[in-house]
């Protein structure tokens, strides 16, 4: 393997994090019609900070390749990450299936090996189904090292990988050689806006349609939503007149 | 309790908005943030030529106990009506003795029937978030809030007819809207307290007007109460009506001088599904005028807001944001060398439809060299903090003192070279310098909603200042009375302008508005001291 990076970072459509969403009205999903969507806060950062990569450590990034699995709306989020800076990027258009992290796993390695990318960054979960597993299947199946949850990023002269992760009580640095997985803690860096000028030459770098019947992989689901319910919302409390009040309230409640 | 709560509020998101704050008439001294502990001068005290008009009466034990009578006990306030007779600014207080809280239009009714016959002044408040002390009594007078007058009463929703209560809070109209799909014409920052009654009696301006158009065009009809107690009632809301004078355009920026309105019956447009913002850095005024040309027609029909700001605005707001300019270079967060900035949002019904005429159009105005450089939104929270750098401005402008405010209309082509000849003035009066502390003005700034030709001029000052005063007053209305602009855009007359409509109205319209006045209130009970 060349000594240059050759990064792949996965991105998803969801929800834009900003709105409330709504279960819908058959109770297994959220209702997606007229809701805008936006890329996945997570991916948002992992994208920026390859981007980053590329920019502070010259001549060592040969190519960015950003991937998203969804329906084909989900190619707006990959021309976010190409105006971003991404140089390539795939859809791997499965229509509005939902797919289990194992699923996208496999597929995200079967990406990786058309790529031959040798570090992968992505969000440590996606704000929709917040499973925060894809990360960590990915890297068994490929059987590389893991970085979760980084918020800070230095790749050395060695071309070994340092990654800080926040932790109870104090910052963890770990270290490990390419290959590997980095997922992205919120705390890894501010994404920029996109300016105009680059949206415009991101129209005109590849975005290639990939289905998942071409990559040979099994979407069948292994998960079954059941139902999906609003939290009980809060009941408003009441006023008592004394500490006594309060302690027999208490009581009553079997709260002590 | 909850009213003050309301208030502070009140107060974040007028200043967020930027486009309601007030300035004084006399003085122009802006009082800034801190307010909340001062306590407020009786406007009496400071504004000692405003005599008591002897003519009225005072309110006696006899009249309490017929209000009572008519409100019943409860709605009779006569005790902490600091939160009636003062201003959200804390600039302005009145002496009322009583505040009076009806619950129907019958009531009002009866209540001024009694009052113009005995002469008692009155002030009628909505949620007392006006900029220029139109809702806070001067002396003595009367308070009739109509806080309690705040049903909605129906929704069509096949024609957007919503009728309702004056005392409304805008907020929940439009939250009563949304659930079925519509929005209020109106957005300001102060919905969470203000009163769609009171919108309308002011003619509120704010941030939608530029694509549903002022409340004289989507107020459909009104009820309200006329000094004798007489109901005036044109509810019935027909979008076509040719027979006579439309009588409710007169209630509309009274501001409460013939009458207090109790219900309003307003069209509103169908609620925007998708909504996108760009921001751009442009090299002149007249780029920004080009852009502005351009938006309207290609954006057409989804263009729903259009806002400028120089760079001076953004060096305040980024000081007082402390966050990297949207349009500064990786790395740096200096507010970038362009003079203008432009804030382009546009809000339609198919999200596909619209980005792609915002991205034709951007593309357009980039390739043609228009505009220099830009940014648009990825997501909400980018939406909201690119719209952060033009509602911050407001409040920005007082971070080294203070700032004198005006809220001015002028034809577009004229509208910025008002700052550049107050700056003009400032600098040869040696009066301005940004590095030189010991000079009183800091920067002379503009920024305003484009669209509807409305400049907000901020002088931001490190200390108010006599010099600083007469050389902007009465320069700035001048200024504008030369270009026959108006001294008032969206921010009315009340008590703060009542001395300077001479700058924007003719004598002929000045007669005729107190023509108007004196015919619907004769013996001037209705908010007095103010407007005219």
């Amino acid at each position: 393997m060349s000594s240059k990076i050759r990064i792949l970072v996965p991105v998803k459509r969801v929800i834009d994090f900003a709105l409330k969403p709504r279960i819908n009205k058959t109770h297994d999903g959220v209702e997606t019609q007229g809701v805008k969507f936006s890329i996945n806060p997570f991916d948002n950062i992992a994208v920026e900070e390859a981007v980053k990569i590329r920019k502070h450590n010259k001549g060592v990034v040969e190519s960015i390749h950003a991937v998203s699995i969804g329906p084909s709306k989900a190619k707006d989020v990959l021309r976010t990450a190409l105006a971003k800076g991404a140089d390539t990027s795939s859809l791997v258009d499965i229509g509005s299936k939902e797919l289990d992290p194992l699923a996208v796993s496999k597929i995200l390695k079967k990406i990786q090996e058309e790529q031959g990318s040798n570090l992968i960054i992505m969000g440590r979960q996606a704000i929709d189904d917040d499973a925060g597993q894809t990360g960590q299947m990915l890297a068994g199946l490929l059987g590389w090292s893991q970085a979760t949850n980084a918020s800070k990023v230095t790749i050395n002269e060695d071309m070994t990988v340092e990654v800080e992760k926040a932790i109870d009580g104090g910052v963890e640095i770990v270290k490990a050689p390419l290959p590997l997985i980095i997922t992205t803690d919120l705390t890894l860096n501010e994404p920029k806006f996109v300016t105009l000028p680059k949206m415009m030459k991101a129209k005109k770098k590849p975005l290639k349609v990939v289905r998942p019947e071409d990559l040979g992989i099994n979407l069948e689901s292994r998960l079954e939503t059941v139902s999906l319910e609003e939290p009980v919302p809060r009941k408003a409390g009441i006023k008592v007149k004394s500490v006594d009040e309060l302690i027999s309230k208490m009581k009553e409640l079997k709260a002590i | 309790m909850s009213f003050k709560l309301f208030c502070t509020r009140a107060i974040a998101s007028h200043i967020g908005v930027g486009s309601r704050i007030g300035f004084d008439a006399t003085s122009s001294l802006w009082l800034k943030a801190g307010y909340a502990t001062k306590t407020i001068n009786l406007t009496s005290t400071t504004y000692p030529n405003t005599h008591r008009n002897p003519d009225f009466a005072k309110v006696s034990n006899s009249d309490v106990l017929f209000f009572r009578s008519i409100v019943g006990d409860n709605q009779v306030l006569t005790d902490d009506l600091d939160a009636y007779n003062e201003d959200w600014m804390r600039k302005y207080k009145g002496q009322s003795k009583v505040v009076l809280k009806p619950k129907t239009t019958e009531q009002i009714s009866q209540l001024l029937r009694y009052c113009n016959q005995h002469k008692l002044a009155v002030v009628p408040q909505g949620g007392n978030t006006g900029l220029v002390g139109g809702s806070v009594p001067v002396f003595d007078e009367i308070v009739i809030s109509i806080a309690n007058m705040n049903k909605v009463r129906s929704f069509d929703e096949a024609s957007g007819m919503f009728k309702a209560d004056a005392g409304v809070i805008l907020e929940n109209a439009d939250g009563y809207l949304a659930e079925h799909d519509h929005i209020f014409p109106l957005d300001l920052g102060a919905k969470g307290s203000c009163f769609i009654g009171g919108n309308v009696a002011t003619n509120a301006g704010g941030l939608r007007l530029l694509r549903y158009g002022s409340l004289h065009g989507s107020v459909l009809g009104l009820e309200a109460v006329l000094p004798d107690g007489t109901i005036y009632d044109s509810m019935h809301s027909l979008r076509k009506d040719n027979t006579g004078y439309d009588l409710k355009q007169l209630f509309i920026g009274s501001e409460g001088t013939i009458g207090i309105i109790t219900g309003v019956s307003i069209l509103c447009p169908a609620r925007p599904k998708s909504v996108n913002v760009a921001f751009l850095g442009l090299e002149s005024y007249e780029q920004v005028q080009e852009t502005f040309k351009k938006a309207r027609n290609e954006l057409c029909e989804v263009l729903s807001a259009f806002e400028f700001m120089d760079r001076g605005s953004q060096v305040f707001a980024s000081r007082f944001l402390k966050m990297a300019h949207p349009l500064s270079p990786d790395d740096e967060n200096e507010v970038p060398e362009y003079p203008f900035y432009v804030l382009i949002e546009v809000a339609g019904s198919k999200k596909e439809h619209d980005d792609e005429k915002l991205e034709s159009f951007l593309e357009s105005v980039m390739e043609d060299g228009t505009v220099a450089d830009g940014v648009v939104s990825q997501d909400e929270s980018q939406l909201r903090t690119l719209w952060k750098w033009r509602e911050s401005v407001s409040e920005a402008s007082t971070i080294d003192g203070g700032v004198y405010k005006y809220d001015v209309s002028l034809p577009l082509p004229k509208m910025y070279s008002l700052v550049e000849t107050v700056r003009k003035q400032l600098g040869e009066r040696q009066l301005m310098s940004q590095e030189d502390t010991g000079m009183p003005v800091v920067d002379a700034i503009g920024y305003g909603h484009v669209g509807d030709g409305n400049l907000h001029l901020n002088v931001c000052v490190r200390e108010y200042n006599k010099k600083v005063e007469t050389a902007l007053e009465p320069f700035v209305y001048e200024q504008v009375q030369k270009e026959r602009g108006s001294i008032s855009a969206e921010h009315g007359l009340g008590f703060q302008k009542k001395h300077y409509i001479q700058y924007s109205k003719s004598p002929v319209e000045i007669q005729m508005i107190k023509d108007l006045k004196k015919h619907y209130d004769p013996n001037g009970i209705m908010n007095p001291y103010k407007y005219i």
